[in-house]
């Protein structure tokens, strides 16, 4: 029986147990009129019934469901000849493979061999086996556990407790998993990343000033020494963040002291929502604009008036990044500035000052830690940011600081690395996420930095 | 008394000499924070149009009138009409023979060659389907509107120019010749491109589509909304009205907050190494996609629906425990109503971002080029982001316009989805 089948087979012997045990809960109280007797709902009745029925039979479906495949293919390699069992892991590896493709009616490798044959066979048998005995298992859990609610329902019996106790499992687990994918980010990027550093040192993973990942397939092959010095990396997406952090928070800060401070209730609620629509565009948009629009746009004035501008500048990456970071800024300045006492507004008007020197001596002073704060923010997000570079970004490892020429960072490595045929044993592939890890650690770092900022040197008002 | 009356003018002589200088300041900050104001309009503007005028051409299409002779022998030299037959025959022959009829003088084969491809290579499956749909039109003769190759839509559409130079053109002059010729009889129309809406991807412009990558993106929202709505919502619930303020809670809410600030291709890192390498699920598949985004809208979600149970005043929480509800019944059948909307909107901002985010998706291989619609959860798609992204790099002049015009169409859907959340907020908002 496929597993949809199943899955629906189950759910219609879930609303069968929950009508049962409603029923038989008004059956022994004597119909409608006992009801009072009962200690719960009717309902509960039916949802404990329900409950009973389904989660046994579920979490044996998603347990089988797991590990079928591993056992399957265990017994599979058990029943293959001796010669075939002792070779290495790998080949091995390859062997089950051929049979499971061969075995789904996919294309094999090679030649097809009268034990590979056999052997596929006897997967697949093996395999109805399973699913045949999974349904078997599953269904007659589910009878067994109606069966046991169908005889625990009596006036006295306290199904509501018991529904909700279940209930509330189901929300403590909802709960936790986002520190399961907290954990699992870590698991997954640090054990990878610790492989890589057994092949490549930390130290000149770290501080290696060289980046070239491709690694020689051939012993004999010239020019992929593979170099594996990130310090190039971190120097491409520093001078880009850079350039959008300059674009970002004078145009952002600016427009939300504008629009908080001098513009008129018209233009606050024309120009506010314009700019907010920036924040809603897909990242890939900005990366396409980025890279059809601006870059050629900046190539080609530049060598107007004689500079030699690459087409892939970082200067393009940077100002459209910048520009996607406009309104993460200017929104939470304007909450920031609006935050700051009218008090403290008037008190300043009261002895002379003009707006813009109360603005700037008296209310950006107050609302600077959460200014801060929200450029921290940013900046871990230009960091992190993706697409703009890898659509608009070069991926030449150059060290310079000049923004007219073409730089990488250390997303658009990641992208490059895994984008395409991936080896997990290979210092190329596993690169990639010793500069997730690095890149989670950092933006995880300025998070925490941020939020410390904020909370720290926050004045309190009242 | 006189020297005191002295430096009090003295100090409001200074104030005035002061001001004229004080007040252009303040003139030149208004100005630098209205110039601000302006850029960030201007970029948005400027945005839009080069996005909108690269793209709205793409959804027009060239085609070429042709005088098709669906000639018996050609098709169905058996005549029992098999649909196997018929399925197989050489449709393209049937093109070439009415293009050859249609220019008879040329006779060089490079020119043949180059004659041919005006018109698409997909021509030819058209013809098949007429064919199939109604077999009684062999052995007729009839005008027929096929789809003309990308470069002669370039053409036409204005993008390649043709009075440059024919060297630095894509198109040779005789061909432009040919053209001309065809339009002088008006054998060439724009008309209404539905290949763009229904087809999948393609290296051929002109048969490419957008059709497979709004079916994967519409599978993997779905996988996305099935978990993410739930889960988040759960999660809501039990930490703003169950959870005792414990570490435990705190370390779950440290976390939720961390894991919005979390960088997407972390997520994207995640997936491949949790989901593809270590559970064995199939690669560049809606399903997986879903379940990485489901782990980046989460936190968007619980937020969001924290805020809603909030914004539930604890007036309804007491009057239901008064007339004897329990808890959970408290939550589920008064305050979970109540706070609904919130959620909803919660909940379709993190879908719009789910819909827009392409990084992740680049990790668990949803860039592979797929020709076909994808018909459900398990195989592989890609999405309308990613099709923007794999077509952004193809050199091919057609592409850009369709790039655009498919931007056109994600944003669309975007601003479809927040126009609802705004609608259910200003809906259904109470203010207690």
């Amino acid at each position: 029986m496929p597993n949809t089948v199943l899955i629906l087979v189950l759910l219609g012997l879930m609303a069968v147990a929950y009508q049962l045990a409603r029923k038989r809960s008004l059956g022994v109280v004597g119909g409608g009129a006992g009801v009072r007797k009962l200690h719960s709902l009717p309902s509960y009745y039916g949802f404990y019934a329900a409950i009973w029925c389904g989660l046994p039979a579920l979490i044996v479906f998603g347990l089988w469901n797991a590990f079928q495949s591993t056992i399957i293919t265990d017994l599979m390699v058990a029943d293959l000849p001796a010669e075939v069992r002792s070779l290495g892991q790998a080949e091995l590896g390859l062997v089950v493979n051929d049979i499971r493709n061969l075995a789904e009616g996919n294309i094999t490798s090679g030649e097809v061999s009268p034990e590979m044959r056999a052997a596929a066979d006897h997967y697949l048998s093996l395999e109805q086996t399973s699913a045949a005995a999974l349904a078997v298992v599953v269904l007659s859990l589910a009878v067994l556990g109606t069966g046991l609610a169908w005889r625990l329902v009596s006036p006295k019996f306290r199904a509501r407790n018991q529904v909700e106790f279940v209930v509330k499992g189901l929300l403590i687990i909802s709960s936790t998993i986002a520190i399961f994918t907290t954990i699992g980010i870590v698991l997954s990027v640090l054990f990878e990343a610790i492989r890589f550093f057994e092949m490549i040192p930390f130290t000149e993973f770290v501080f290696g000033l060289d980046w070239s990942p491709q690694m020689a397939i051939r012993e004999d092959q010239v020019g992929s020494s593979g170099a594996f010095g990130a310090i190039p990396l971190f120097a491409g997406t520093l001078l880009i963040s850079f350039i959008a952090m300059v674009v970002a928070v004078q145009i952002g800060l600016m427009s939300a002291i504008f629009l908080s401070e001098y513009a008129g209730k018209k233009m606050r609620a024309f120009a506010k929502p314009v700019l907010e629509v920036l924040a809603g565009i897909p990242t890939v948009v900005y990366g396409f604009f980025a890279a059809l629009t601006v870059a050629p746009f900046i190539r080609d004035n530049g060598s107007l008036i004689g500079l030699d501008v690459s087409s892939e500048s970082a200067l393009a990456a940077g100002l459209v990044m910048g520009i996607m970071i406009i309104p993460f800024i200017s929104s939470l300045s304007d909450d920031v500035i609006n935050a700051v006492p009218q008090a403290m507004r008037d008190a300043s008007y009261g002895v002379g000052a003009t707006q813009s020197e109360t603005i700037r001596q008296v209310i950006i002073p107050a609302a600077l830690p959460g200014i801060v704060g929200g450029v921290l923010l940013a900046v871990s997000r230009a960091i992190g940011e993706t697409m703009i570079v890898v659509m608009a970004a070069g991926l030449s490892a150059n060290m310079t600081a000049n923004p007219l020429q073409s730089v990488t960072t250390v997303t658009v490595q990641i992208v490059t690395l895994l984008v395409g045929d991936q080896e997990f044993d290979s210092p190329k592939t596993l690169a990639a996420f010793a500069l997730g890890l690095m890149l989670f650690v950092v933006t995880l770092a300025l998070n925490v930095i941020a939020l410390h900022v904020v909370r720290k040197y926050r004045e309190q008002y009242e | 008394m006189s020297n005191q009356n002295q430096t009090e003018k003295r100090a409001i002589d200074l104030v005035n000499a002061s001001l004229k200088k004080r007040y252009a300041k303040e003139r030149r900050f208004r100005h630098v924070g209205q110039a601000a104001v302006i850029m960030g309009l201007l970029f948005v503007s400027f945005l839009f149009i080069s996005i909108i005028g690269n793209g709205y051409t793409a959804f027009e299409h060239t085609f070429v009138r042709l005088n098709i002779e669906f000639s018996e022998q050609e098709i169905d030299p058996e005549g029992k009409r098999d649909p196997q037959a018929l399925s197989t025959a050489n449709y393209a022959g049937l093109v070439k023979a009415a293009m050859r009829a249609e220019f008879p003088d040329v006779k060089a084969r490079k020119d043949k060659r180059a004659l041919y491809k005006l018109i698409s290579s997909g021509a030819s499956l058209a013809l098949r389907e007429m064919v199939l749909a109604n077999p009684e039109i062999i052995g007729t003769k009839k005008e027929v509107w096929l789809v003309a190759d990308d470069d002669i839509d370039m053409l036409i559409k204005g993008h390649i120019d043709r009075n440059v130079p024919e060297s630095d053109r894509r198109v040779s002059d005789k061909v432009i010749g040919w053209v001309e010729q065809f339009e002088s009889k008006g054998a060439v129309e724009k008309q209404f491109n539905t290949t763009f809406f229904t087809n999948g991807d393609s290296r051929e412009p002109e048969l490419a589509g957008i059709g497979g990558a709004v079916m994967g993106s519409l599978y993997m929202l779905l996988v996305t909304l099935a978990l993410s709505f739930p889960i988040g919502v759960a999660a809501a619930v039990y930490l703003e009205e169950f959870a005792p303020q414990n570490r435990w809670t705190d370390l779950i809410e440290v976390n939720i907050n961390n894991l919005a600030a979390v960088p997407s291709i972390v997520f994207g890192l995640l997936g491949l190494a949790m989901f593809i390498n270590f559970f064995g699920l199939p690669r560049s598949a809606p399903l997986v996609g879903g379940l990485v985004l489901t782990l980046m809208t989460l936190p968007t979600i619980i937020i969001a629906s924290r805020a809603a149970l909030k914004s539930v005043p604890p007036s309804i929480r007491e009057a239901a425990l008064g007339i004897g509800a329990s808890k959970m019944q408290m939550v589920f059948n008064h305050v979970l109503p109540l706070a609904m909307p919130g959620m909803l909107t919660g909940t379709i901002i993190g879908m719009a971002q789910a819909l827009g985010e392409s990084a992740p998706l680049l990790m668990i291989g949803m860039v592979a080029f797929i020709v076909d619609i994808p018909g459900g959860p398990f195989d592989p798609a890609t999405v309308l982001p990613v099709q923007v992204y794999l077509w952004a790099d193809s050199p091919e002049r057609a592409f850009v316009e369709r790039t655009s015009a498919a931007i056109m169409v994600l944003l669309g859907f975007l601003f479809i989805m927040n126009f609802l959340a705004i609608i259910l907020r200003r809906r259904f908002e109470r203010r207690w």
